[in-house]
Parts: C-alpha cells; sequence; structure tokens
C-alpha cells in the first residue's frame, strides 16, 4: 500500500486539509474509487476504509494482478465532515458540483482540480455518492446518458439494478460526467444509507466491488458473483407523490413488492392525528427509492416504484 | 393586486407562498399593454433587490397616471431563504438558480420553478435582480451570455448599470432563471450589483432610475426619466480574475470602482496568530476593479477582485 497526498489545502484556522490517495499494485493505472465529496457521507467513507483493509490484504497475498493498480480516495471533503457540514464549510458550495475544476480558481473549483489530476486517467472510476432528497434506494449502479456510459459492464458489479437517467445541465459539473469525458468508464454506486453506517448495505456494495474487479481481471478474489443486473430507465419509474402536507407514516420499504392500490403511506394531521392522505400505489411493482423525512411538504415525491406485470 | 403564483403546503400549519403585485394602469387595461417582471430573491442572502421592488412601487405610485403598461413584482422567488437567511432553497440545500426550467410533478423547488416560469413566460422584459453574495461586491452590472447578447444588449443599455458583461456560455448555467426564460423567447436581463446580506440604497436608485427610462422604452411609462449612464461593455477576456494563493484575513488597500495599475496592491492578506503578512497582493493589469472581496476571511482560492482591463 502506498499512501499518496493528492491535495492539501492550508489554512489559518484550523489543521490543514488533506485528501489521501491509498494505492495497491503496480503499472496499468486500472480502477480509482472515490469515497465523500460531501460532508455527511459517512457510509461512502465507511465503504473505502473497508475496502483499503482488503486491498491491503490481497496485495500482500499477490492477488492484485500483475501490471494492475487500484487507487482508493476514501473522502475529499474531510473539512466538511469534521464540522458536520454536507457542503463545502465556507461558501456552501458542493465539490461534486466542480469538476473538471480549475487550478487557479475558487478553493472547492482548486479542490476538484487537484484531484482529478490525480483520478482522471484510469481505465475504470467508481464513486460512492448520495441522492439530494433524504430517502433510502434499492442499491444500484446509477449512470448518465453521455453517450460513453457502458450499461452491459455496468453489470459486472452484480446489484439488483443498472440504473440510467437523462443526463442535465447541472450534472456536467460531476465527477461521474468528466470521467466520462475524459474516457473513464465511470459507475457511481448507491446504497440505502448515506449519514449513518449500514454495516449490511456496506458490505454489498464491497461485494460488489471486488466481483467487478474480479470479473474484469484486476483482482483475483472468490465471493459471490451478485445478481444479473436489470437495466431500467429513469423515464419507465413511476413517481408517488402526495398532495397535501403532514407526518408521512411509511408502510413499505425499498425491495417491497407492491400490488396497484396497495396502501404505501400515511399522510397524518399533526394537530388532529387524523389521515389526510392515504397514499395508493397505481401500480403493481418493486419499490425503488421511499423518501424518509417524518414530515413532507405537499407534492413531495415519497416512492419510485418500478412497475411489473406480477400477477400474484 | 397581490396574486400568489404557486403555494406548496408545509408539514405543519403553513403554506408556502411566491407572491407577485400586479401595477396596471388607472384606466383599466386594453389588452396591448407591455409587461415588465421584476424577480429578485433566488438566492435568499441577496437582498439589494428588496429596495428596488420597494422604491420602484413607491415611485409608480407617487405618480400612478404615468403608468401605461403592466408592471410585476416578485420580491421573493426563494421567501425562505430570505427569512431564514439561507443562500438555497432551505431543507433542500439546493441553489435555485440550478433547477430551471423546473417541472411540474417534481419536488417542491423543481414545482415552484415550474411555475415561475409559467407566470413569467411573455413578459417583454424581465429583470432578474442578484446581489453577488456576502463575500464579494460587486458594481451595478448586467451579466449576459453570449448566446443571448444581440437581444439583450440594447435593453442592458437602457437600465442605467455601470457595467455589461458578456460571458462565455457554459452548460452548467442552462439551469438558471435567465438562461430558461431567454430560451424561450422572454429577454431576461441579469442585474448583478452591491453585496450579500445588505442593501445599497444608492445602487438601488441607480437601477430604479433605469428601470424607468426601459419602461418608457417600452411604453409602460410616460413620466419623466433620466438619461442612463453609458456602461463599459466587456466580454471575458478583457476580465482578471485575482484570487488568495493563501489563507487568512484579507485587508483591501484599494477602492471598489476605482482605477489600478499594473504592480498596485490591492491588499494584504494577514496572519492574526503569527503577527505575519501571508501575501501581498498585487494587480497583474492596468484596468479598474468592479469586483471587490467584502468578506475578510479567506481561504486559498477565494476571489479577491475582478478588473477589468
Ligand atoms: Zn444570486
Amino acid at each position: 500500500m502506498e499512501e499518496k497526498l493528492l491535495f492539501e489545502l492550508d489554512s489559518v484556522y484550523r489543521d490543514n486539509m488533506r485528501i489521501k490517495g491509498f494505492s495497491f499494485g503496480k503499472g496499468e493505472k486500472s480502477v480509482c474509487i472515490v469515497g465523500a465529496t460531501r460532508g455527511n457521507e459517512v457510509q461512502q467513507v465507511y465503504i473505502c476504509s473497508q475496502l483499503i483493509k482488503i486491498f491491503r490484504y490481497l496485495e500482500k497475498q499477490g492477488k492484485i494482478k500483475e501490471n494492475k493498480s487500484i487507487m482508493v480516495v476514501p473522502t475529499v471533503n474531510s473539512y466538511s465532515m469534521n464540522i458536520a457540514k454536507r457542503f463545502w464549510s465556507t461558501d456552501n458550495t458542493d465539490i461534486n458540483r466542480m469538476f473538471p475544476g480549475y487550478n487557479l480558481g475558487e478553493t472547492t473549483q482548486r479542490i476538484a482540480a487537484g484531484v482529478f489530476e490525480n483520478v482522471n486517467d484510469y481505465e475504470y472510476g467508481i464513486q460512492f455518492t448520495s441522492f439530494y432528497m433524504q430517502g433510502s434506494f434499492i442499491p444500484h449502479v446509477r449512470m448518465m446518458k453521455t453517450g460513453f456510459e457502458n450499461v452491459e459492464l455496468a453489470k459486472d458489479f452484480g446489484l439488483p439494478y443498472v440504473f440510467r437517467r437523462e443526463a442535465r445541465p447541472y450534472d456536467t459539473t460531476t465527477l461521474n460526467y468528466n470521467w466520462q469525458l475524459w474516457e473513464t468508464k465511470a459507475f457511481s454506486l448507491y446504497t440505502n444509507a448515506t449519514d449513518t453506517i449500514d454495516v449490511a448495505s456496506a458490505r454489498e456494495a464491497i461485494n460488489a466491488v471486488l466481483s467487478f474487479l474480479n470479473k474484469n481481471e484486476i483482482i483475483e478474489y472468490r465471493c459471490h458473483q451478485g445478481y444479473v443486473s436489470q437495466f431500467i430507465e429513469g423515464h419507465t419509474l413511476v413517481n408517488v407523490k402526495s398532495n397535501v402536507s403532514g407526518i408521512f407514516i411509511r408502510y413499505k420499504d425499498v425491495n417491497s413488492r407492491v400490488k396497484k392500490g396497495d396502501i404505501l403511506a400515511e399522510i397524518i394531521d399533526p394537530y388532529t392525528g387524523m389521515p389526510v392522505d392515504t397514499v395508493k400505489s397505481p401500480v403493481n411493482g418493486i419499490v425503488f427509492f421511499h423518501a424518509d423525512q417524518p414530515v413532507i411538504y405537499s407534492q413531495a415525491p415519497l416512492y419510485r416504484i418500478i412497475p411489473t406485470d406480477d400477477l400474484y | 393586486m397581490i396574486q400568489t403564483i404557486a403555494s406548496v403546503g408545509l408539514p405543519i400549519d403553513e403554506t408556502l407562498m411566491i407572491n407577485k403585485n400586479r401595477l396596471i394602469p388607472q384606466s383599466g387595461l386594453n389588452g396591448n399593454e407591455k409587461r415588465i417582471s421584476i424577480v429578485t430573491g433566488t438566492h435568499g442572502d441577496e437582498l439589494e433587490g428588496q429596495y428596488v421592488c420597494f422604491e420602484l412601487q413607491r415611485r409608480i405610485k407617487e405618480n400612478y397616471s404615468s403608468l401605461k403598461g403592466i408592471v410585476d413584482v416578485y420580491p421573493a422567488l426563494n421567501p425562505l431563504g430570505i427569512d431564514s437567511i439561507t443562500r438555497g432553497i432551505p431543507a433542500f440545500d439546493l441553489d435555485m438558480n440550478r433547477i430551471f426550467p423546473g417541472s411540474e410533478n417534481g419536488s417542491m423547488p423543481e414545482y415552484i420553478a415550474s411555475k415561475i416560469i409559467g407566470d413569467l413566460s411573455g413578459s417583454d422584459v424581465v429583470i432578474d435582480i442578484h446581489a453577488s453574495n456576502i463575500f464579494l461586491k460587486e458594481i451595478p452590472q448586467v451579466r449576459i451570455n453570449e448566446l443571448s447578447r444581440d437581444v439583450l444588449v440594447p435593453y442592458a443599455k437602457l437600465i442605467n448599470v455601470d457595467y455589461i458583461w458578456i460571458h462565455s456560455s457554459a452548460t452548467v448555467l442552462e439551469s438558471t432563471l435567465a438562461y430558461s426564460l431567454n430560451s424561450i423567447g422572454t429577454p431576461t436581463l441579469v442585474v448583478e450589483m452591491g453585496v450579500g446580506m445588505r442593501i445599497t440604497k444608492n445602487y438601488g436608485d441607480q437601477l430604479v432610475d433605469g428601470i424607468f427610462t426601459l419602461m418608457k422604452e417600452l411604453g409602460i411609462w410616460s413620466g419623466e426619466t433620466v438619461t442612463p449612464k453609458t456602461p463599459i461593455i466587456s466580454e471575458d477576456g478583457e476580465v482578471s480574475f485575482i484570487n488568495a494563493g493563501s489563507s487568512g484575513v484579507f485587508l483591501p488597500s484599494v477602492e471598489h470602482w476605482k482605477n489600478v495599475k499594473k504592480g498596485d496592491c490591492i491588499g494584504k492578506i494577514l496572519n492574526p496568530l503569527t503577527g505575519e503578512v501571508n501575501e501581498t497582493i498585487f494587480s497583474q493589469t492596468d484596468g479598474i476593479v468592479f469586483t471587490l472581496r467584502e468578506y475578510p476571511i479567506v481561504s486559498e482560492g477565494s476571489l479577491i477582485a475582478r478588473i477589468l482591463a
């Protein structure tokens, strides 16, 4: 294992911020794994720390293939995590909206540039990231339609789903998008925790990465090969929302199979306790995402369902 | 007439409302009037536009018979942000100016964004007033995406600002309010002036003078107006950026909107722990300082000044 200082930010009031990469194996830059870009992504840091532990062991055992190297960057934003903020400590900008960065620009542009110049020439790029809304997903590989994305390769992670959606203007400054522009095959992995550590879900993500690296001949590692991933396009999911606000009592978890008309949630009046809305599934399907805030706004997206033809 | 253009129920006994006030001629409408829309408060920490909204209406009401068209005033596109001193949309931590044109079926911010676009579209001109942020002070200026320069520069010249900055287009900016409106044929000027969390009254007065000049040109106003300032017009290549090379406390040694010469000291970055000067910052060019750091604490990369050559 080699520990590398990728970028250091000086500070007058705090210890310097150090962004570190941990690399394993020698030769060809095969895969780079990036964890937290935001201060609340603790699950992402945990997953990377476990991967570092495993790669260290595999390296000693000689199980990283010849002429292959792996780098893990657990976090690019320790400053925000250390003060319990999601975005950048001073100006609240999002480092994952600053790529490819600019080394003469603003602080977070410089951080992004410092990171990107160290991670942009790998064959594969894997990012653990989180969604802007509070909620849980079925673990999946998420991709944007950029023209460079490779759905078949994404299935090598063996996660239940490979999810693709249209790229929007603000996506063009994410790490994933810029990796793809620089011809790295990039994947974002979503698990169902961010602010908390969910060991079972982390294990699934770790297994997915190891299985992917094994299938692509970067490491030698026997493990569960995962599932036959199902490919879904974002626009085919059915969104379920409530027209009223209130206390959100949720009845279904991710991965639940639901039938048309099943009760997914109730919205309760916060003063009287009376149900003001019963949220029902408009289709047969599988719960892909659910919100998990205790109280909700009207119009808030509560569930996303993968429609199925289930007859029983 | 106050109208609510979008509303969303909040969890406990509160409704979020995006309100506008519509002023129309005393004689009523004949259907052929031009319409100008003044919008502000997308970023909850930018308050310069609040005074403009007030002062514009105060002057119209003082001379109501000169109003010949429709004036729509939207003081708070992000009212929860303004009320809670939050730049983005509270609870979502989302920059509202990165979600346009929004979507009717999306989450609360996207839903509101789509309602705002729907209501503003069809205006003859929209003026979207921003106030930099808490970190930087800006001279009254209009920023124009090069894609819409032909349409917008003539309007921008009327509104009595000091400076028009024509910048290159970037994909990420396609989700701003102004881009969305300009792309559907509703001409929208972005004004930047002053500094976040403060009101600079003379800048507000200057812009209100200019809005009346533009309204007169559009046939919305028949009263007296000023002759607008002739703004400096520039493109990206003429703007030089100065960023901090180290962290500490920035103390400027130049004044905002004053000329500097190449080699002049712009300011110093001080270290309060050691008593040392961490960095002395010099201008790389002759020019005028149109953006100047206002917030003293800086880290490596913080923008210190922009200078127009
Ligand atoms: Zn703004």
